[in-house]
């Protein structure tokens, strides 16, 4: 019975490579190669060899040269200040929420007048992003309705223990690197050189 | 100094002392071809090779050696744990022996020899057939297929090789009269007004291509590399071997790889002598010269599929070898008669 059913899956005519009666294909036309040109090809190959031993090497001194990164490149997160140095994030989670892989962790607590840490009513007491788990999809960056988290262009991450990979909140408000800050000044005029391609459809509509 | 070396004691003081520097020499010129044939590799491939451990990364090798001096002495399960041990042992000791006979040219009629042989071609012969031994030792005790199927395939390609290259030098052996290195490099002619050292690739042209196909496959290097052929048999006889048994193997194939480079030089190349090249530059060179052209070819050909790697040794090269002895010993007799 199984048998048959095997026999049912396969089909009838699995397109041969040969077919029936068609026989052996002739053998290739034309002199057979001699000695004499195999010693040319082996001498062929050895020339071509030794041209490529003294081109120059193509490969990137990688620590101390790196190659040219894209400017769409998105890499570990940095948390923003506004310019008279209050923190932008009001603790509202949407990023946590937003998270596919749920690194993010906020814990909020009420601003109060002698101490104001953000301009809204709350802000991120505690701010911790696991880049272990972090997959840098970008949607904390997109989830946030002030702006405050957004992902830079650093992809030299590694470090020596788990422990270090909980990026704290100390650690993420760092000041932005240049190309970064540019970047959401374009953004912010909308007069920006990036061209309206350069954003990913779910942006489309913001 | 003639006195010291008469004296029973002193001769072997003197002696022990020479085998030390020559064994120094010689682990120095492998560490350092092993950095040649990875940075000569690299720029075939248009890589720099390694360049990070010291200047050129000419470190790497003390690097690495320190790396694998220090890895665990792992036996495998069910080995033939006496053979498993003394295989690489052979292979190291078997390459190294080859160079108590080998003449390195310092000056014109100074050379730096262990052991002075009127057969010394025979015993370089001899030792690099022990080679075998520790390569089908090796993939025999370590129970592991690939190590057999490893030590097997150098068992048969050893033997049907060895038969050409012992072949391709007879003709040689007939020009000069002798089995003595030295006596081949310093093989004078007297044609005309020339007098002096003859390179012997002049007088044998098909031994010097058949010594050299030969010595490919005798040394195990792409690509004849079938014993260790990492694509198909996940690296032959070495599978199993790590730490310093396989830093011997690999020691061994590549001071027998500078054997090989020597042999050549002193055989069909003169020696340590090339115009107003002072001698031991000249034996150098050739010797590197040859070093590069073995790395070379690994770096340009693939490896044989072992018929084919059979069929070349046994219906080409031994063939071609024995008609190479035939014709040069009639025209010996045409010559002299």
């Amino acid at each position: 019975m199984a048998d048959e059913e095997t026999k049912q899956d396969q089909p009838d005519n699995p397109t041969p490579l040969r077919r029936p009666g068609e026989g052996v294909p002739p053998p290739p036309q034309g002199e057979r190669p001699g000695v004499v040109s195999d010693v040319v090809a082996l001498g062929a190959g050895l020339k071509t060899t030794l041209q490529e031993f003294f081109r120059p090497v193509v490969t990137t001194m990688y620590p101390e040269d790196k190659t040219p990164r894209s400017e769409r490149y998105r890499g570990r997160h940095y948390l923003r200040r506004y310019d008279n140095g209050l923190e932008r994030c009001i603790g509202c989670e949407l990023c946590a929420a937003a998270c596919p892989v749920g690194c993010i962790l906020v814990v909020a607590a009420e601003n109060t007048d002698e101490k104001r840490v953000s301009p809204g009513e709350r802000y991120a007491k505690t701010y911790e992003i696991n880049m272990l788990r972090c997959i840098f999809c970008g949607y904390c960056e997109d989830a946030c309705p002030v702006q405050a988290i957004v992902l830079g262009p650093e992809y030299e991450l590694s470090d020596t223990s788990r422990e270090k990979f909980i990026y704290t909140k100390e650690r993420l408000l760092e000041p932005l690197p240049p190309d970064v800050q540019a970047r959401l000044n374009d953004k912010a005029s909308g007069t920006g050189t990036t061209p309206p391609h350069a954003d990913p459809p779910h942006r489309a509509g913001r | 100094m003639n006195d010291l070396y008469n004296n029973a004691v002193g001769h072997w003081v003197i002696v022990t002392i020479a085998i030390a520097l020559l064994l120094f020499t010689v682990l120095t010129a492998t560490a350092y071809t092993v950095w040649f044939e990875r940075v000569a590799l690299g720029r075939i491939q248009r890589r720099p090779g390694p360049n990070r451990v010291g200047p050129f990364g000419l470190m790497q090798l003390a690097a690495d050696g320190v790396k694998l001096a220090f890895k665990e002495s792992f036996i495998p399960a069910k080995t033939d744990k006496v053979v498993y041990v003394v295989a690489p042992a052979i292979a190291v000791a078997a390459a190294f022996l080859s160079w108590a006979v080998i003449p390195i040219g310092l000056w014109y009629d100074v050379q730096y020899w262990i052991a002075d042989l009127n057969i010394g071609i025979l015993l370089i012969f001899a030792f690099s057939s022990l080679n075998v031994y520790a390569i089908v030792l090796g993939g025999y005790s370590s129970n592991n297929k690939y190590s057999l199927l490893g030590g097997l395939r150098s068992a048969a390609q050893l033997i049907s090789y060895e038969m050409a290259l012992g072949l391709a030098l007879v003709p040689t052996f007939m020009i000069v009269g002798s089995l003595r290195l030295q006596d081949i490099v310093e093989y004078t002619v007297t044609w005309g007004p020339y007098h002096g050292p003859l390179p012997l690739i002049i007088l044998t042209p098909v031994g010097f291509v058949i010594y050299l196909m030969a010595a490919v496959a005798e040394t195990n290097r792409a690509p004849f590399d079938l014993p260790e052929a990492e694509q198909e048999l996940i690296g032959g006889f070495l599978t199993e071997y790590s730490g310093l048994k396989f830093v011997m193997y690999y020691l061994a194939e590549y001071v027998n790889m500078i054997t090989v480079s020597a042999l050549a030089a002193l055989l069909f190349f003169g020696g340590w002598y090339l115009w107003i090249v002072p001698p031991v530059l000249a034996f150098l060179g050739k010797v590197v010269l040859f070093l590069f052209l073995y790395i070379w070819l690994r770096g340009t050909f693939p490896r044989l599929r072992y018929d084919m790697l059979m069929r070349l040794g046994w219906k080409v090269l031994l063939p071609l070898a024995i008609a190479n002895v035939v014709v040069t010993g009639i025209v010996l007799v045409a010559l002299q008669g």
